[in-house]
C-alpha cells in the first residue's frame, strides 16, 4: 500500500488533470458558499446541529434503545453488529434465509467501511451499486474516491471507456446525456430483477423508529419500493432524538454537500409494506472506542456531506484514492486512525492544518484541531521511525537551546553562501520544485546587537 | 508599555531585514521595544510532527526571555498561534498564562491594541495579499469565505492606510498556499502544486508583489517564484507598513 504523500506524487505527475479535479471540487465548494450566504441563520444553524448531536453522544444509549423498541412497534427487525464482519454476516444471513442471490445497494459508506461487496461477492451474490457513480466506480473495481460523489476522480471520457467496456455503448461516446441513458436501461434490469435491497440511513430518529434516506437519484426508493427485502444499514452515529431535529440537518446536508436547497429525495421509512420485510442493522464497527476518546469523539457528529473534502486543498490535489480508506479527506483522516492506526499513521500529516474543513463542517467538528491531536497519538504509540524521531529529536536539541540554535544557523548561513551545493542538491525535498532562500550576510539577532542592544541585555 | 520582540527562528536567520521592519515599525509609534537576545524557535516544528511532548525546553525559554514584558509582538500568525495555544509550563503556569494571552501578531497588535488609523508609509506598487491559514482562520485577522457574517481584515484595514498601494483581488482569496511546515518536504508534490496555484492566482493578477503575515509562507511562494524566474517578489507587510 502506498502513503498518502506516495499516492499524491503518482497523481500529481499529470498536472492538467490535478487542475481539472481541483476545480471540480472548488465549483462545488463555492455552490456551497453562495448556499450558505443565502441564508443568514446559517451559522446558528450549525450551532443547534451541533449541539443536538452533542446530546445524542452523551446519551447514545438511551436513544438508541428508543429507537429500537419504536422501529419494533412498527414491525422493522432490528441487529446489532459489534464489528464489519458480524455486519457483513447479518446481510448475507438475510439472503441466505430467503434463497436470494441477487441484490441492488444504493450508497452506503458504512458497507464501504465494512468491504460488504467483496464478502457478499465471495458468497456467490451479485450486489449491484445503483447510484451512478457508485456504479461507474464498481463497473472499473475501484473504491469510490468521494462520499457524496464516488467518481469525481473520472472525466466522461473515462466513463465512456468504461461503459463501452461493460455496457456495450459506442466505442469513444462521452455525452453524459447519452452514458446516463444507457446507465438508465441498465440499471432498470438490475433494480427489476434483484430479490433484496440494501440501503444506507442518513438519520434514524429514536421517537418514531423510522430513518431517512436521501438521495440525488432515486434510487434507494426505487430498490427498495420494488424487493420484497429491504435491509437499511447504519453506524450507530446516525441516531437523532425527534423527527423534528430533521428541520435541522436537512437543511445543512443538501446544502454543505453540492449546494442544493435539499437533496431531490428525502425519503422516509416508517414500517415494512404489506409483504415486504424491512431490516435494520446497527454497526458498532469502532464506534464505541472513538466514543470513549475524548479528544476525538465529536468526529461522530458527522453527518457525512463531503464538504471538508470539497474545501481541502490537499483533497483537491491528491485525490481520494490517495487516502486508502473508504472515507478520504479531513474527516477521514480522523476516522480512520480509529480504525487501525498502524495502516492509517500517515494520514494526520496529509494536511496543512489550514482550517478550512472546521470552518464547512455543518456540525462544527473541530477537524483541524483533531488532525493535530491524531498526530500526537500517532508519535506517543511509536509509529514514528527511527530516522525521523531522530531528526526530530536533533532539531529540538537546536531550537530549545539559544547557543547552538546560533551556532547552526550560523554555519548554515556559511554552507549555504560559500558552498550552496551541499544543500542544494536532489537530497533536498525543498530544492526538488523551490530554490532556496538567499543566505544573509547577518541574523536580525546579529544586527540587533550592532545597532541597538545598549548593553541592556547579555550578549 | 514594555513590548517583547519576538522574531521567529527562520525570520532571524533568513529574513533579518523582516524582523528589523517590525521593531522599527514599533519605535516609529513610540513604543519601547526590546529583543530578548537568548531567544530561539516558538516550538512548532516539533509539535505539529507530532512531538509536542519534546518542546518543553522551548517553552521554558520562550518563559524566561519574555520575563517582565506587557505585550510580546511577532511578524508572524503561525508562531504566536502556536504560542497562544500550546505554551505550557509546569513550573510557572500563571507566567504561560499571562504569555499565551499577551502575544500578538504585528497586525492584530497595531489594529486592536495600538488602534493605528494612520500609517505613515509610502508603497507605489500592485500587491497581492496572501492570508495566511493560522492568522486568518486560527487568530482570526480577516473574515473567512467559508463563514457566513460580517467582512473585514485587519492586515487589509493596515495596508489601505499606504500611500499609492494598489491592492489586487485574488480568484481565491483565503485558499492556503501548501506551507505546511514539515509538510512542505513529506507532501512535498501536493505542497509544491499548492504554491504554484497560489502563484499563478497571484500573477494573473498582474502583481508586482506578494505579501502577507507570515514569512513561511512567503518563503514557500519565493521559493516557487525564483524556480519559475518570475521578477514578482515576495515582501513582509511589516515592510510595506515601514516603507518611506
Amino acid at each position: 500500500m502506498k502513503t498518502h504523500s506516495q499516492a499524491s506524487d503518482i497523481f500529481n505527475q499529470d498536472e492538467p488533470r490535478v487542475d481539472w479535479h481541483d476545480e471540480s471540487l472548488w465549483f462545488i465548494r463555492q455552490k456551497r458558499d453562495k448556499a450558505a450566504f443565502a441564508i443568514p441563520e446559517w451559522e446558528n444553524l450549525r450551532d443547534i446541529a451541533s449541539q443536538i448531536k452533542e446530546n445524542v453522544l452523551a446519551n447514545m444509549d438511551t436513544y438508541l434503545l428508543e429507537f429500537e423498541e419504536k422501529a419494533q412497534q412498527n414491525g422493522i427487525q432490528i441487529h446489532w453488529a459489534a464489528d464489519a464482519e458480524e455486519h457483513n454476516q447479518l446481510v448475507l444471513q438475510i439472503l441466505q434465509k430467503h434463497g436470494f442471490k441477487k441484490m441492488v445497494k444504493s450508497k452506503s459508506m458504512l458497507t464501504e467501511e465494512c468491504h460488504l461487496n467483496p464478502f457478499l461477492e465471495k458468497n456467490g451474490i451479485e450486489v449491484i451499486d445503483t447510484d451512478l457513480g457508485e456504479r461507474i466506480v464498481q463497473l472499473r473495481n475501484e473504491p469510490p474516491s468521494h462520499i457524496v460523489l464516488p467518481a469525481i476522480h473520472l472525466k466522461k471520457q473515462d466513463v465512456g471507456d468504461t461503459f463501452h467496456e461493460h455496457l456495450g455503448t459506442e466505442k469513444g461516446a462521452s455525452d453524459p446525456q447519452y452514458l446516463t441513458e444507457a446507465a438508465r436501461q441498465h440499471l432498470r434490469e438490475k433494480f427489476i430483477a434483484a430479490d433484496l435491497a440494501l440501503t444506507g440511513v442518513n438519520f434514524a430518529i429514536a421517537e418514531t423508529g423510522g430513518f431517512v434516506v436521501c438521495t440525488n437519484e432515486g434510487n434507494a426508493d426505487m430498490g427498495a419500493h420494488l424487493a420484497k427485502v429491504h435491509i437499511a444499514c447504519m453506524g450507530f452515529e446516525k441516531i437523532i432524538p425527534k423527527a423534528e431535529n430533521l428541520g435541522v440537518f436537512l437543511r445543512l446536508l443538501a446544502r454543505s454537500a453540492t449546494g442544493q436547497p435539499v437533496t431531490t429525495y428525502s425519503s422516509h421509512f416508517q414500517k415494512p409494506r404489506a409483504g415486504q420485510e424491512m431490516h435494520v442493522i446497527i454497526v458498532d464497527n469502532g464506534r464505541s472506542t472513538q466514543l470513549g476518546r475524548e479528544d476525538f469523539r465529536s468526529s461522530l457528529k458527522c453527518i457525512r456531506c463531503g464538504a471538508c473534502m470539497n474545501t481541502c486543498p490537499v483533497y483537491r490535489r491528491s485525490g481520494g484514492h490517495s487516502y486508502h480508506s473508504a472515507v478520504a479527506g479531513p474527516i477521514g483522516i480522523i476516522l480512520a486512525p480509529n480504525l487501525d492506526m498502524k495502516k492509517n499513521k500517515d494520514l494526520p500529516f496529509a494536511s496543512t492544518l489550514c482550517g478550512s474543513c472546521t470552518n464547512v463542517c455543518p456540525v462544527k467538528i473541530n477537524i483541524h484541531e483533531q488532525i493535530w491531536k491524531w498526530r500526537q497519538e500517532v508519535i506517543n504509540e511509536g509509529y514514528a521511525g527511527f530516522e525521523k524521531t531522530q531528526g526530530i529529536k536533533l532539531m529540538n536539541t537546536v531550537l530549545s537551546n539559544p547557543k547552538i540554535y546560533r551556532f547552526a544557523g550560523k554555519m548554515g548561513r556559511q554552507t549555504m553562501r560559500f558552498a550552496p551545493f551541499l544543500v542544494n542538491n536532489s537530497l533536498n525535498k525543498w530544492f526538488k520544485n523551490r530554490e532556496m532562500p538567499a543566505p544573509p550576510k547577518e541574523s536580525f539577532r546579529e544586527w540587533y546587537l550592532k545597532n541597538r542592544n545598549n548593553n541592556k541585555n547579555e550578549q | 508599555m514594555k513590548v517583547g520582540l519576538f522574531i521567529p527562528c527562520y525570520i532571524d536567520q533568513f529574513y533579518p531585514q523582516v524582523g528589523i521592519a517590525t521593531l522599527e515599525v514599533l519605535e516609529k509609534l513610540g513604543m519601547d521595544v526590546s529583543y530578548p537576545l537568548n531567544q530561539t524557535c516558538c516550538g512548532q516544528p516539533m509539535a505539529n510532527s507530532g512531538f509536542a511532548g519534546l518542546t518543553k525546553g522551548c517553552n521554558a525559554n520562550f518563559i524566561e526571555n519574555f520575563k517582565g514584558i506587557d505585550y510580546v509582538v511577532s511578524p508572524s500568525g503561525s508562531c504566536v498561534l502556536h504560542i497562544k495555544e500550546h505554551l505550557h509550563s509546569a513550573e510557572n503556569k500563571e507566567q504561560a498564562e499571562f504569555l499565551q494571552h499577551q502575544t500578538f501578531e504585528l497586525c492584530e497588535f497595531l489594529t486592536d491594541i495600538l488602534k493605528v488609523e494612520k500609517i505613515n508609509a509610502t508603497f507605489e506598487h500592485r500587491v497581492g495579499f496572501h492570508n495566511s491559514c493560522h492568522g486568518q482562520r486560527m487568530l482570526g485577522l480577516s473574515s473567512m469565505s467559508e463563514k457566513v457574517g460580517e467582512r473585514f481584515s485587519k492586515p487589509l484595514s493596515l495596508l489601505k492606510q499606504v500611500k499609492g498601494l494598489e491592492l489586487a483581488e485574488l480568484n481565491r482569496n483565503d485558499e492556503c498556499c501548501g506551507f505546511g511546515g514539515t509538510f512542505c518536504v513529506t507532501e512535498e508534490a501536493v505542497s509544491v502544486k499548492m504554491g504554484k496555484d497560489r502563484v499563478a492566482d497571484h500573477l494573473s493578477k498582474k502583481v508586482e508583489y506578494i505579501t502577507g503575515g507570515d514569512m513561511s509562507c512567503l518563503m514557500h511562494l519565493e521559493g516557487i517564484l525564483k524556480r519559475q524566474k518570475s521578477e514578482v517578489k515576495i515582501i513582509h507587510i511589516a515592510e510595506i507598513l515601514n516603507s518611506k
